[in-house]
């Protein structure tokens, strides 16, 4: 099982999400933050506390 | 089965009630909210909604697939509530029995009261207030702006984009002084005034002019500003009225300890959000209000958790309640981002760059640093949040 991240054209680049998964998501350029299409089940709580500080809410986790 | 009551269907309502159930909770949860939507995403309001055309279903939070079975009673406050009894009334009437209340009421715009007549007058905290008021900021119309702190900002610079001509009228002798200093306050309202912003700083409103609706305003100082838009921004009031009765503090929104747990051995009884007053271990024992956009999901998680463990006749985990406020403000091209609490600084201190261009603004206390505020220094902003997050080192 894995988890996937999408996130949206919303993105600013408030960095929120990675402060949650600092492994996982990176601030960058352009895109603002970049972050693996899919990670392990084992990471889902991190990936969904990143998603639920996003004040975009631009991180979609499936 | 356990029933849960949430009064509030805004997000801290919502990240409650998703905490009960990664904490084990199986039970029904009724959600009410006094507005008419699922929970939705309040800052855009005063930003790209408000200039680009509102759409609730696009600032509508994504819900956990954990709590599809949620009810959501909407369109409906809470009147009442007996703690005793362990019952919610709600303004038309129904009476909803629980085992465990979660306070997540929130807060609603402070309205003055000023002589004159109330049309044209609007606040800015829902989306039927933003879907009234967007309309009626077009070019040539003359808006005066109650309030100088972030939502009277945005929305400052947000009417200047869509072309009305603005006032800002406040007590503060800065827009924003009391997250900012006075400092980074001024270097801001000289960026507003380079779009255009008027400001009447150190003044009220005394009272408007006009029939049905206002056409003017009266400052302190004698001043008649054209007024076909006042909006109000003047800060808040928590929503404790449906408690009273119950013996608990309301003084200032609901006080709680580090566990989200409400004082009181009749029922048990959490808050989250921006009603919750709560201590911060990052910044000491005094419990506070913040009404940062990021505190309810992080007093939500901890309320959940403590309200799943005392209906499951657990003890709740009291330990130290961590979280760093942050908040962000967008006017115009310029993007503020916060970590900590920049407001309880005796000393402010420029660490990089210029107030009036991209700057690193520290803030401090006799403990150190308890803040910092960037301006278009997102990246540089954020390396201190680990330095804040030690705080709470032994």
């Amino acid at each position: 099982m894995t988890v996937r991240i999408t996130i949206g054209f919303q993105c600013e680049g408030y960095g929120q999400c990675c402060y949650e998964a600092e492994d996982l998501f990176q601030l960058g350029d352009k895109p603002p933050v970049r972050a693996p299409a899919e990670v392990d089940e084992s990471r889902r709580a991190d990936v969904e506390r990143a998603a639920d500080v996003c004040p975009m809410q631009a991180i979609t986790v499936e | 089965m356990r029933r849960v009551v949430v009064v509030g269907g805004g997000l801290a309502g919502l990240r409650t009630a998703e905490s009960l159930r990664s904490n084990g909770f199986a039970g029904p949860i009724t959600v009410v909210g006094d507005e008419p939507h699922l929970p939705y995403n309040r800052p855009p309001l005063s930003k790209e909604a408000l200039r680009n055309g509102i759409e609730v279903e696009a600032l509508s939070f994504r819900r956990k697939a954990s709590v599809e079975d949620v009810t959501w009673l909407l369109g409906t406050a809470a009147a009442a509530c007996d703690l005793a009894a362990r019952t919610v009334t709600l303004d038309d009437g129904r009476v909803l029995e629980f085992d465990g209340l979660v306070v997540a009421s929130g807060i609603r715009p402070r309205c003055l009261p000023i002589p004159g007549p109330a049309g044209g007058r609007t606040m800015l905290r829902t989306v039927t207030d933003a879907e009234a008021l967007r309309p009626r900021l077009s070019p040539g119309v003359h808006v005066v702006i109650m309030g100088a702190g972030f939502i009277g900002c945005e929305t400052a610079a947000t009417a200047r984009a869509l072309g009305a001509e603005v006032a800002v009228v406040a007590l503060d002798e800065q827009p924003m002084i009391r997250p900012l200093g006075a400092d980074l306050g001024a270097a801001m309202r000289r960026r507003h005034e380079h779009h255009g912003v008027h400001f009447h700083l150190g003044h009220t409103i005394e009272s408007f002019a006009g029939d049905d609706r206002v056409h003017s305003a009266t400052l302190s100082d004698g001043t008649e500003l054209p007024a076909d838009v006042v909006i109000e921004a003047v800060g808040s009031v928590p929503n404790v009225a449906w408690l009273d009765g119950n013996g608990l503090d309301l003084s200032d929104g609901v006080v709680v300890d580090s566990a989200m747990q409400v004082a009181t051995d009749i029922a048990p009884v959490v808050a989250a959000g921006d009603i919750a007053r709560h201590p911060n271990a990052l910044f000491g024992p005094v419990p506070r209000r913040i009404e940062h956009w990021n505190m309810p999901t992080e007093t939500g998680r901890r309320a959940g958790q403590t309200l799943a463990a005392l209906l499951a006749g657990d003890e709740p985990d009291h330990g130290p309640f961590a979280a760093m406020p942050s908040f962000w403000s967008d006017q115009y091209d310029h993007s503020l981002q916060s970590f900590g609490m920049p407001g309880l600084a005796t000393r402010v201190v420029l660490a990089d760059g210029d107030l009036d261009g991209p700057c690193i603004v520290e803030y401090h206390d006799a403990s150190g640093l308890v803040g910092v505020v960037g301006v278009d220094r997102t990246r540089e902003t954020g390396s201190y949040r680990g330095q804040l997050m030690g705080r709470s080192d032994p």
